[in-house]
């Protein structure tokens, strides 16, 4: 398939999946589960991808993701909290200090770079540690960020430990859409790059990249400030999502769910972070809700042991199957595309004509 | 000497806590050259490479590429009390001068390695892309927004054109750690080579070949002096391939430099008997 | 006096603190010289052994549920190691640390599921969670007892190490664990001893923990357990009497940031300290300096 076909195929499929959510939208009530599953899917892609941009194509274990979400989220809400409501969200810091609101995307973008300055500031100390200290060292600094943001002498910037809440938020379900997907596409632009390339040359091999002439220092670098960055931004979102926010939200429970979903995904493929973002949050919020409800008969069979929590626990079970017997994911280090499924389904029906893999590699 | 120094090594020690792995070695390497460095297991060769390339700042001496001062460094905190070597305050009166290797790459020196290091998810013509990055003119931003077009173009062009002269056309899309041992071992050449290198070091690139494929990369070592215009400086244990296209030989014993002269020279120098050729009569 | 008795309570509550960080360091620390794997799981394991106790003695005399929790503790260790880890030997080191990771989000899920989310109080335990008064300062009795049990099971620990034959096997496994295994050590019974060590010193630790504490939450573990890695990195990973030792740095610091009214930071201090020595000295007070080869 010749580039140009590939890239209509694309756009044409993009165009059908907005337009596809444009008209559920319509038809479907606005309280369906399945425009939770939707938002929060788009953008738990969003800093899925950008966490596999560092752990899975540069090969930094770093796991101090949900630290640039807070941030991003932070600044988000700071920034556009209209200036009647300031007084009182910050009802016990005079209306805090800030007493301007600026506009949406300005204040997202704006997360997007308080969390790459923060990233290029802790990058500078941590980024010489190796893989598994690295990852304890941007732990720590996550968890430093959110007792700072709770502290209450920073009241009138953060509120302390109170919520920030009336910013503005999203209601169609196409807003996370649109931006999670620009996010993810410019990511995509990124590795497919000659810097890319060279992010991946560091995951291979450290010592071989340096000896190309790749600066490890700076590469490093550069990876983990724009994966911040988009961190930044995703948070942000989640903001708008959830239309209240806390520093206590951003533990590091919230970074290790980010981590089993690019794992599951397949550490290394986009698109496999993209898919397991969303069947993650569908099973945890949705699918599996029922396991939650105490009073489930099949027939006349009362099932034992649900009731709330246990869904969790299935859940949790099925993630460490995962883990344990396809470590590679649902996409190992492929990609979906549609020369991919096309191939794969040349395959199955031409038997031994076609010799390429179900994906294509890259 | 009337031909230019591209690579001069001067009084370079390189002590780890007490223990001495290359004893003030000096040597010279010329432009046009092939150069081996020679001598039994463990008498600091490969550590003499990761001095010149900057994985180790030598702990005393001074290394110069085509006459400039590359690396010096003098023994300094600890190492000042623990220094054993030769002329300890010879260079205590400049800055530590220690670039990191992906500069010393950029200057014009490109290397392999003893245990080959591709990079392994890569395929043939990604590993040589790769190293195309070092002569990059793009940023970030114009490399993100594909505004360097032109570049990448010309990046692609000259990795294919390699893939070409290095006769490995017909493996281009396989995975590199797929090729057969002697095929990674050219591999590893071609993508030093794509990083446009003046001075090539090849850690010992016959390992493990059979006598067939150790004559073919005596010819394909000579033949790409040739193309590339390039200078080369060799850790060799195959003494075929080393007497075959060595300009000059120096062999190194504990670390210290114990001979230097022609292949003919070297094999008639009673200390080189002793101290290596005598101990592995094999090689 | 005045100023003692306002102050000594802090210093006692960070001695008595360092030493229960110290009994969950010890099983990083082990785990972390001959795996090379962070054990995610080890706080969520040591909340476990917490939560046992609630449980059983709402069945059961305390001195039968406390041997029984043990037991059970112990238990869960080795068997998170054979289930979860120990397929993924050969694996990078990443997939199992993201299996570590995955067991502690799973027990920490099943313990949401068992207590339904709300703290479970700990019942008091007869004679250490008794009242006393030392220069003028009420505290419990297992302040006192906290780091005279945790010196006593720490030099029982290092003996066992230095003088039994395990102990050997243990040390050649954790100096290099390919050779060791060449070497016709049983690397399968060693890795599950030190999983078993280390988990019983971690039960202990939970026991003495949590006395001190109102309840058990399904995250409690967390954050001690996170404090004790950072000891163990502090002191030098793979160290024992370096984790001790900064288990009780760490243990004594926190609690007098808390004293000084800066509570917010004490959990942050730890990990600015952590982020100081990563950089500073990456091996730690005690670690081995260990070089990659190009």
């Amino acid at each position: 398939m010749s580039t140009k076909t590939k890239a209509v195929w694309n756009v044409g499929l993009i165009a059908a999946l907005l337009g596809l959510l444009f008209l559920l939208e319509q038809v479907l009530p606005s309280g369906s589960m399945l425009f939770t599953v939707l938002k929060k899917g788009a953008i738990y892609a969003l800093v899925a991808v950008s966490m596999n941009l560092l752990n899975g194509f540069t090969g930094l274990f770093s796991l101090g993701q949900a630290g640039f979400m807070l941030l991003g989220a932070y600044t988000y809400a700071i920034l556009t909290i209209p200036v009647e409501s300031r007084h009182s969200v910050y009802q016990y810091f005079d209306g805090g200090i800030i007493q301007f609101a600026l506009p949406v995307p300005v204040a997202l973008i704006a997360g997007g770079i308080v969390a790459a300055v923060f990233a290029y500031l802790i990058g500078l100390p941590v980024l010489r540690l190796k893989s598994d200290y690295l990852a304890i060292a941007t732990l720590g600094f996550a968890e430093i960020i959110r007792a700072v943001f709770q502290w209450d002498k920073l009241g009138p910037l953060t509120n302390g430990s109170n919520l920030l809440r009336n910013f503005p938020s999203f209601k169609s379900v196409l807003y996370p859409f649109v931006v999670a997907g620009i996010c993810i596409a410019l990511i995509v632009m990124l590795i497919n790059s000659t810097y890319g390339r060279a992010f991946k040359a560091i995951r291979d091999d450290e010592i071989a990249a340096e000896a190309m002439g790749i600066n490890l220092a700076r590469h490093k670098r550069l990876a983990f400030v724009i994966s911040s960055f988009f961190a930044g931004i995703s948070g942000g979102l989640l903001a708008m999502y959830q239309t209240t926010i806390q520093a206590s939200m951003f533990k590091s429970a919230m970074t290790y769910e980010i981590l089993l979903i690019v794992v599951i995904g397949g550490i290394g493929s986009v698109t496999g972070s993209c898919i397991s973002s969303f069947l993650f949050i569908a099973c945890s919020e949705w699918w599996l809700r029922f396991l939650d409800n105490e009073n489930l008969y099949i027939g006349s069979f009362h099932v034992p042991f649900l009731r709330p929590g246990f869904r969790k626990v299935v859940f949790a079970v099925v993630i460490m199957v995962m883990v344990l017997f396809y470590r590679k994911g649902i996409m190992g280090t492929k990609e979906f595309s549609v020369e991919g499924v096309r191939n794969f389904f040349k395959k199955k029906l031409g038997g031994k004509r076609v010799t390429e893999g179900g994906a294509s590699h890259e | 000497m009337s031909k230019e120094n591209v690579l001069k090594v001067e009084n370079v020690t390189m002590q780890f806590g007490g223990v001495i792995a290359v004893d003030n070695m000096n040597l010279t390497v010329d432009k046009g050259e092939i150069v081996s460095l020679i001598g039994p297991n463990g008498a600091g060769k490969t550590t003499a490479f990761n001095v010149i390339t900057g994985v180790y700042a030598p702990t005393n001496g001074a290394v110069y590429f085509k006459g400039d001062k590359i690396i010096e460094n003098h023994p300094q905190g600890k190492m000042k009390k623990l220094y054993q070597g030769e002329n300890p305050v010879m260079y205590t009166g400049h800055h530590a001068l220690a670039p990191t290797p992906d500069k010393i790459t950029g200057m014009g020196i490109a290397r392999t390695f003893q245990n080959i290091r591709l990079f392994k998810s890569q395929t043939v013509f990604e590993n040589i892309l790769i190293a195309k990055h070092l002569r990059r003119t793009s940023n970030i931003f114009t490399a993100t927004f594909r505004l360097n077009a032109k570049e990448e173009a010309r990046m692609r062009a000259e990795s294919e054109e390699l893939l070409r002269l290095m006769e490995l056309e017909d493996v281009r899309d396989e995975l590199a750690t797929s090729l057969p041992y002697g095929k990674q071992r050219h591999l590893e050449i071609a993508r030093a080579l794509a990083t446009k290198p003046e001075l090539l070091l090849l850690d010992e690139p016959a390992a493990g070949m059979n006598p067939q494929e150790t004559l073919e990369l005596t010819q394909f070592i000579g033949r790409i002096r040739d193309e590339f215009g390039l200078t080369i400086f060799m850790i060799e244990h195959h003494m075929d391939l080393v007497m075959e296209i060595s300009d000059r030989i120096y062999v190194l014993d504990f670390g210290k430099p114990i001979a230097e002269g022609t292949p003919e020279e070297v094999r008639n120098n009673p200390r080189v008997i002793e101290a290596y050729l005598g101990g592995a009569q094999d090689e | 006096m005045d100023w003692m008795s306002r102050n000594l309570p802090y210093l006692m509550a960070g001695i008595s603190v360092g030493g229960q960080y110290a009994l969950i360091a010890i099983g990083y620390t082990m785990v972390y010289g001959i795996l090379r794997l962070i054990n995610f799981a080890h706080g969520d394991i040591f909340m476990v052994a917490g939560l046992i106790v609630v449980y059983a003695t709402t069945a059961m005399p305390i001195y039968i549920a406390i041997p029984l929790m043990i037991a059970a503790t112990v238990f869960l260790g080795f068997l998170v190691e054979r289930v979860a880890y120990k397929p993924l030997r050969s694996a990078p080191r990443m997939s199992i640390m993201i299996s570590a990771i995955g067991v502690s989000y799973l027990l920490q899920n099943m313990a949401l599921y068992v207590t339904g989310g709300l703290s479970q109080q700990y019942p008091a335990i007869p004679w250490i969670s008794d009242t006393v008064t030392v220069f003028g300062a009420t505290t419990k009795r297992v302040t006192l007892i906290t780091p005279v049990l945790t010196i006593v099971l720490v030099v029982l620990l290092v003996f066992l190490i230095k003088k039994t034959k395990i102990g050997m096997a243990m040390r050649a496994a954790s100096r290099d664990f390919e050779t060791s295994q060449l070497m016709g050590i049983k690397i399968n019974s060693v890795v599950s001893m030190t999983f078993i060590i280390g988990t019983f010193l971690a039960a202990i630790g939970s026991l003495l923990f949590f006395t001190n504490y109102t309840g058990v939450t399904p995250t409690a573990g967390a954050m001690p357990g996170l404090k004790a890695f950072v000891a163990a990195v502090f002191g030098g990973i793979g160290s024992i009497p370096g984790a001790v030792i900064g288990a009780f740095i760490i243990g004594i610091c926190e609690n007098i940031i808390k004293g000084l009214g800066w509570t917010t930071f004490s959990d942050a201090f730890t990990f600015a300290l952590l982020i100081v020595i990563l950089i500073a000295k990456p091996t730690g007070l005690f670690g081995e300096k260990v070089t990659d080869k190009v």
